[in-house]
């Protein structure tokens, strides 16, 4: 073998020794499948819903109008719409906030004091029920929640029965028993997506290096501080991250309202039932870009809290 | 010393520290003197950092004190205690702005915010960082990221300052220029300071005085000049420096008995193999099998007539490096002056 190679043999070489030397022309093969996923699949159908949500319902004929027009937006702001959207924003924020609430203490155990063979065990325990079938969940939690079922049960056998009555005949979230109102809706949308909020914030969490909470301990800062200041900080971007999720999720959700629900409707229903039974696929795009706009609000809104200042 | 008996800035009594089986510290004693330049020296895993860890109260002795010039602060918290820390990685925050970095002892102090910015800046000054302030780390090169996390160890006036191998991801130049500057701001402070590496060489070159770890055991206390000439042991010997270790038969033809001993490099002559000896010295005839010319100066590798091998350095005064690989396969006698024959006690 002489140091400087004779001309490729094979056509396997001589393939390689042409990509190597353009770069681009590699890079345009490894991007080709997902770039042409992400524009036709992704992008045009957005593209597409977007422009549906400006054509809109001839009240008549029950036919689409095929003409630029704001009509559809308009519909949004009628009262039951608008209900819609509070209720439904309303319930993500909540989730999010109890999520998140539920999540850091069990992400800081799992980041900050979980031995490293205890640790996976912990992350596999937390995905796990992400594996069964979201409608077998959201049916079990039905019959969890029934008037007969377990938690009924359990509050019954604690003489609790008062207490369950008075949730329950509050204005707004009670309703005939835990399985058919939206404080049941509410306990559902947490249990499924709870998983999505503590994943991110215990990788977060793992990022931040011990040297840092030390020093902060050797420049006087008690453990509160440290929290305040060094952690919670560095943290943010996972806690984001996760509230994306869980905000996103619930948003869009159709499922959990409608088995748990009572004739209020959220967004996901909202849209499945106009594009479905009404055939108002107008009006039903343009209720899709509710969720839209809301994520885009928030994520602005913690860039500019500095959320992403750490990254 | 003038003082008859001066509260040491850190006292170790009887110190230990287990982590299970493992014994990182295991019975250090050690006396540190207000305003000294003291450096733990040792290989990894010698039980320094450790030390120096649970100075500053991120680690706490399995048994034994730590007193803080005079006070027993074993059980405190690191945010009780009047020491601070430059970390090997710096740990800057990095959500944080230098400045910020910096002021982050006052801010916690819940010092006014001017008060902070003021001594944020002259903090700044004084690691010749002006003007950096509204940086982040991110932004900084190793060396400047070194420096602010020097300025913010400092700004609370600390009596102690600990140092975990802070040059240690610099490159050579910058750590020999670092070296020399951290000594001269040790020495306008005035503050004590304590530096773990395991560079002999910068140890050699910062230390007042300089306590050598070994399996979690110091091995010698010492100056510079104390440890690197009277090594007390062949641990010491080998670990500060080159040395040659001499021990059994070999010891016995030079030395008359089998004592173990260490010559250091620099201390040996090369004569003719048949000169003669004088009076005072030691010596032992060889043949070079090994040179090596390392610019300053040149290391021959000598064969012993009677079995092992001795190192010598030779400085390249008239020599150069055409001359010096003539000398490999010639006979040869090694001297040195007896008092550099250093007797060891202690094991390897």
């Amino acid at each position: 073998m002489t140091a400087t190679s004779a001309a490729p043999r094979t056509l396997i070489q001589r393939v390689s020794n042409y990509l190597y030397v353009r770069p681009r022309v590699s890079l345009l093969m490894l991007l080709a499948l997902p770039l042409l996923w992400f524009l036709i699949v992704y992008i045009g159908s957005l593209a597409t819903l977007m422009v549906q949500s400006f054509f809109h319902l001839d009240g008549f004929t029950g036919q689409v109008v095929r003409q630029f027009s704001l009509s559809s937006y308009a519909q949004l702001f009628t009262p039951a719409n608008v209900d819609i959207v509070q209720r439904t924003a309303g319930m993500a924020g909540v989730v999010t906030l109890s999520a998140a609430l539920i999540a850091f203490p069990l992400a800081y155990f799992m980041a900050r004091y979980a031995s490293p063979r205890m640790r996976p065990l912990l992350y596999l325990s937390i995905t796990l029920p992400l594996w069964s079938s979201y409608l077998v969940k959201v049916y079990s939690w039905k019959l969890i929640l029934a008037k007969e079922g377990m938690v009924s049960w359990v509050i019954n056998t604690l003489r609790l029965d008062a207490a369950l009555d008075w949730l329950l005949g509050l204005p707004e979230i009670g309703g005939p028993s835990l399985s058919i109102s939206p404080i049941g809706i509410y306990l559902v949308f947490l249990y499924v997506w709870l998983p999505y909020m503590i994943l991110p914030i215990a990788t977060a969490l793992e990022r931040v290096p011990k040297s840092l909470i030390e020093a902060s301990g050797d420049l006087g800062g008690r453990p509160g501080v440290t929290f305040r200041r060094i952690i919670l900080p560095l943290a943010f971007p996972g806690v984001v991250a996760g509230s994306i999720f869980t905000f996103s999720l619930t948003l869009g959700d159709f499922i959990v309202p409608s088995v748990m629900g009572n004739s209020s409707y959220f967004i996901g229903q909202a849209v499945l039932s106009h594009q479905g039974t009404s055939g108002n696929i107008p009006l039903a795009a343009a209720m899709t870009t509710i969720p839209m706009l809301i994520m885009g609000i928030y994520l602005y809104a913690s860039r500019r809290a500095g959320a992403f200042d750490a990254l | 010393m003038s003082n008859q008996n001066p509260t040491p800035a850190i006292r170790f009594e009887n110190v230990h520290r287990h982590f299970g089986e493992v014994k990182a510290v295991d019975g250090v004693n050690l006396d540190v003197l207000d305003g000294e330049f003291f450096t733990f020296l040792g290989p990894s895993g010698s039980g320094k950092t450790t030390c120096l860890r649970m100075v500053a109260g991120f680690d706490r002795p399995t048994s034994g004190r730590i007193f803080l010039h005079g006070d027993d602060v074993s059980e405190l918290p690191p945010y009780e205690r009047d020491v601070n820390t430059v970390f090997q990685d710096y740990a800057l925050f990095p959500h944080m702005t230098v400045l910020d970095n910096v002021a982050y002892g006052l801010t916690v102090r819940k010092a006014a915010r001017e008060q902070r910015t003021r001594r944020a800046e002259e903090m700044l000054d004084l690691v010749r960082l002006p003007g950096l302030g509204k940086r982040k780390p991110s932004q900084l090169s190793g060396g400047q990221r070194q420096r602010v996390a020097l300025a913010r160890a400092l700004i609370l006036r600390p009596r102690v300052l600990l140092l975990d191998e802070p040059l240690g991801a610099l490159d050579l130049k910058l750590r020999q220029e670092m070296q020399v500057e951290l000594k001269a701001l040790q020495e306008q402070v005035g503050i004590t300071f304590i530096y773990v590496t395991h560079d002999q060489e910068e140890a050699l070159t910062m230390s007042d005085r300089l306590a050598v770890f070994s399996h979690g055991r110091i091995e010698q206390v010492g100056s510079p000049a104390e440890i690197y000439e009277s090594p007390a042991t062949e641990f010491v010997a080998g670990f500060v420096g080159i040395s040659n270790l001499v021990r059994g038969d070999v010891a016995r033809g030079i030395l008359g008995t089998d004592t173990t001993f260490s010559v250091r490099p620099e201390k040996i002559h090369i004569l003719e193999p048949d000169a003669a000896v004088q009076g005072g010295m030691d010596s032992v005839r060889g043949r070079i099998e090994e040179v090596i010319y390392l610019g300053m100066y040149t290391r021959f590798e000598v064969a012993l007539e009677g079995g092992g091998k001795l190192t010598v350095a030779q400085q390249n005064l008239e020599t150069s490096s055409m001359d010096v690989h003539t000398a490999r396969g010639r006979e040869v006698r090694l001297v040195w002056e007896k008092s550099h024959s250093r007797k060891l006690g202690g094991q390897a």
